[in-house]
């Protein structure tokens, strides 16, 4: 488990505060759980911006750059810890314009709003796309909130409980598979629960799954 | 610089996937010296793919490292040719793999034959509907290679790869179960069919209420322990997910590390030769006949490695870019409609209707790859197309195949991407829905090629190769039609809800589709218009073998490994019994 004040290696303040904001708007806790900033996305993203894939270490990074189709994928010069980089600061530069507010003072509403305007492109950034770093912003914080714990984002497997996965599998699944509109509900298990051995394991090395007893928790 | 130059060997190949692994140990089997070049890294099963580490959504949907790695070498890409064709950045609509045992490390295991008409396309078409049917443009055209000269080594590799299923058709006769409209089989598969789980279930009985015969997809993830003709054991599938685009630690996946390669290794006159990336096969002075390879290793030093043989058994990218590297065969040029290598560059073709439901509930985390329940009444010509605006078709399945949730969370049409409202759906239906499937045939077209970009390149200096495509109106047409067939078999199960899309519009690199991508090296009965001939053999370059995806000169609806694996049989066969026997064209 990502410890109780998560360290941060390249984000800076204003950005985590920006994130924590953001992450939050798109999956909000509510009375089904905790939401993305609650479960560490924002951590997680950090992780993901300081490993290969933030700095595209195994994506095509040779010009030129012209923007090509929506059908011809990324074609931004930035790597994604760089896209962030830029963007937040746009973002906040575009809320105090607007609202005289950096972007996590802002209402819910009104963050919304911003986070609406990027996703369509409404709002113009100066020097990145809007709705491709949207694009980055959602498709992260969707990784950070189901990705195994380990990544830092699905604290206490919040998101999988949220939905009802088990995460690593119990190895007696061919027992159970023909069964009619029988809910499998059990206590996720995270490749860290199982290195750590807080579930006990088979003779195959996988998890004995731990029922829940509370049946109405998951997949409402 | 100036290679170092290797001893001479028999045969070299380059590629160690389904088709290098089986012609290395078939021609090692055969008492050939053989070297095999592979341009990606060793694998060690039992470390690599560990329990419980392969259990990573993340890590293996996408960023893992058995897969291409785009900062060396990707392709590039344009819908049509008035486009700049820019490098496919990120991996996306298909993910080639880059290791000892390619790109079948992380297949899905659907082992589904090619239907007889899948190789005879173009003249039984034109046989039952007239020349009408085919647009101007197509290019699909017969195999000049059949079904029934296929069909022992389809049964060789379902043997070699343990395919669970249920014969639909023993030697002609109809089995109940399996699927009626498949070729006609000398054996039922080597394990039994997987069992069916509840979606599967439901789709099964909408589909007998229409009339139709539903059956399990055939797959090679193993549905018992099985131990294959080169004696090797896999284990049983436990159907935990995290299955196609992962590997698999319980060693039930069919692949060349698990059916081919402990073996192989065994054999003193076989060397495999990992991180060694071949950029070329070297000709004689009239280039009539391959000298053998020159690759760089790890280091980066160049080595020549001359052979008898020369097999190109790399991904279909590959195969078609060394080609075009060497000289190889004329390259095709769209204008003039000539040349042979890069034309008829195809994919697959889809369509999807996603069903909601609110009692229902289908543990939709179990299953793994390509499990799943399947109907072939819309597949190849197993309908009648009178009247109809395309040819070709779709098999419409329901997949098992393990739910990850990161990749596989659907809400209802309507539904924001993102906010509590999002949450909310997601909750409810994340384990409420199912997708029956189609996975549909794609044809060729004169303006579907690969070719040499002329503007990018690889970390060797060397040009990337360039698809130009497109879906073409015979795919559109045909995905919209079935999309409504399998619309009706979903009203059949009663959702609450349903959302349908058809394959429209242009294509797209940008989300994952399926890793596909045939043709470039057409075999065929015509030097005019295919690369290879029916063994597979260069047209031009009599000892160079290009096998595998590349070969096929349109996709069929059905996945390509099962037929590539065959492919590699009969290739394999064919070099064995007559091409050693006199070394030369054969045909």
């Amino acid at each position: 488990m990502p410890p109780e004040s998560q360290t941060y290696r390249y984000l800076t303040q204003p950005e985590i505060r920006f994130l924590d904001a953001a992450v939050e708007r798109l999956i909000p806790a509510d009375d089904l759980g905790p939401g993305a900033k609650g479960s560490g996305v924002t951590g997680f993203i950090d992780q993901q911006l300081v490993s290969v894939w933030g700095s595209h270490g195994r994506n095509y990074r040779t010009g030129p750059w012209p923007e090509g189709t929506p059908q011809q994928g990324f074609q931004s010069r930035l790597t994604p810890r760089e896209i962030y980089r830029a963007a937040i600061r746009e973002v906040n530069v575009h809320c105090l314009e607007q609202y005289q507010k950096a972007f996590e003072f802002l209402a819910p509403r009104e963050q919304d709003e911003v986070l609406k305007g990027l996703e369509s492109g409404a709002i113009q950034l100066a020097s990145v796309s809007s709705k491709l770093f949207f694009g980055l912003l959602l498709r992260n914080t969707m990784e950070g909130f189901f990705a195994d714990p380990m990544y830092g984002g699905n604290r206490d497997k919040a998101g999988w409980k949220l939905i009802g996965f088990p995460g690593v599998p119990a190895s007696d699944y061919n027992d159970l598979i023909e069964e009619q509109n029988v809910p499998y509900r059990v206590e996720p298990v995270s490749i860290l629960d199982v290195l750590q051995e807080r579930v006990k394991l088979d003779s195959q090395g996988l998890p004995k799954h731990v029922k829940l007893k509370d049946e109405g928790r998951s997949g409402r | 610089m100036t290679p170092t130059k290797l001893k001479p060997v028999d045969a070299v190949i380059v590629g160690t996937g389904v088709v290098g692994s089986i012609l290395a140990k078939e021609l090692a089997d055969a008492e050939l010296k053989v070297v095999a070049l592979e341009r990606g890294r060793v694998i060690d099963p039992q470390h690599d793919f560990a329990s419980p580490y392969t259990f990573d959504e993340l890590k293996y949907d996408r960023h893992s490292d058995i897969f291409q790695d785009l900062s060396r070498e990707t392709i590039t890409f344009r819908n049509n040719a008035r486009e700049v064709a820019l490098p496919m950045r990120e991996m996306g609509s298909f993910k080639p793999g880059e290791a000892v045992g390619g790109t079948s490390l992380h297949w899905g295991t659907h082992t589904r034959r090619f239907l007889p008409w899948d190789f005879e396309t173009r003249s039984r078409t034109i046989e039952r509907y007239g020349k009408s049917q085919i647009l101007d443009e197509c290019s699909s055209q017969d195999w000049g290679l059949t079904y029934e000269e296929l069909e022992p080594y389809y049964d060789q590799f379902e043997h070699l790869y343990g395919v669970g299923g249920k014969a639909g058709n023993l030697n002609g006769e109809i089995q109940p179960g399996g699927n009626p409209f498949e070729g006609p089989r000398s054996r039922e598969y080597p394990n039994p069919p997987s069992s069916m789980n509840y979606a599967g279930t439901l789709f099964a009985n909408a589909c007998r209420e229409l009339g139709y015969h539903p059956h399990v997809n055939p797959v090679a993830a193993q549905t018992q322990a099985y131990t294959n003709p080169y004696k090797l054991m896999l284990g049983q599938c436990i159907r935990g997910g995290f299955c196609s685009s992962h590997a698999c630690s319980m060693g039930a996946k069919a692949n060349p590390l698990t059916t081919v390669m402990p073996a192989l290794l065994k054999q003193a006159n076989f060397e495999l030769r990992p991180l060694s990336n071949v950029i070329k096969v070297n000709l004689d002075s009239d280039g009539k006949r391959a000298t053998g390879v020159t690759y760089l290793d790890a280091a980066g030093r160049e080595f020549e490695q001359p052979a008898e043989l020369v097999i190109l058994a790399a991904y279909t990218f590959n195969n078609v870019r060394l080609m075009l590297l060497s000289g190889i065969g004329k390259p095709y040029d769209p204008a003039t409609n000539r040349g042979v290598v890069g034309r008829n560059y195809s994919y697959q073709s889809a369509g999807r209707v996603t069903l909601f439901f609110e009692e229902k509930v289908f543990n939709p985390f179990m299953g793994g790859g390509a499990r799943g329940t399947a109907i072939d009444e819309f597949n190849g010509d197993n309908f009648d197309h009178s009247g109809l605006d395309f040819f070709g078709g779709a098999y419409i399945a329901v997949a098992s195949s393990g739910a990850m949730p990161i990749k596989s969370i659907h809400v209802p049409p309507g539904t924001p991407r993102w906010g509590a409202e999002w949450k909310r759906a997601a909750a409810r239906y994340y384990q409420r829905n199912l997708t029956v499937r189609l996975h549909g045939a794609c044809q060729s077209y004169r303006q579907n090629y690969l070719d040499l970009d002329p503007n990018y390149r690889d970390a060797n200096g060397l040009p990337l190769l360039r698809m130009t495509f497109d879906w073409g109106d015979n795919e559109r047409k045909a995905s919209a039609w079935i999309t409504k067939k399998a619309e009706e078999i979903a009203k059949a199960m009663n959702p609450s809800l349903m959302s349908a899309q058809p394959t429209a519009g242009h294509y797209d690199i940008v989300p994952y589709q399926s890793t596909h991508n045939v043709g470039g090296a057409a075999v065929g009965a015509d030097p005019a218009t295919s690369a290879v001939n029916k063994y597979l053999q260069s047209w031009d370059v009599s000892n160079v073998f290009v096998i595998g995806g590349c070969n096929f000169p349109q996709n069929s609806a059905n996945p390509p490994t099962g037929t590539i694996g065959a492919l590699a049989c009969w290739a394999a066969d064919s070099i064995k019994d007559l091409y050693l026997k006199r070394p030369g064209p054969m045909v």
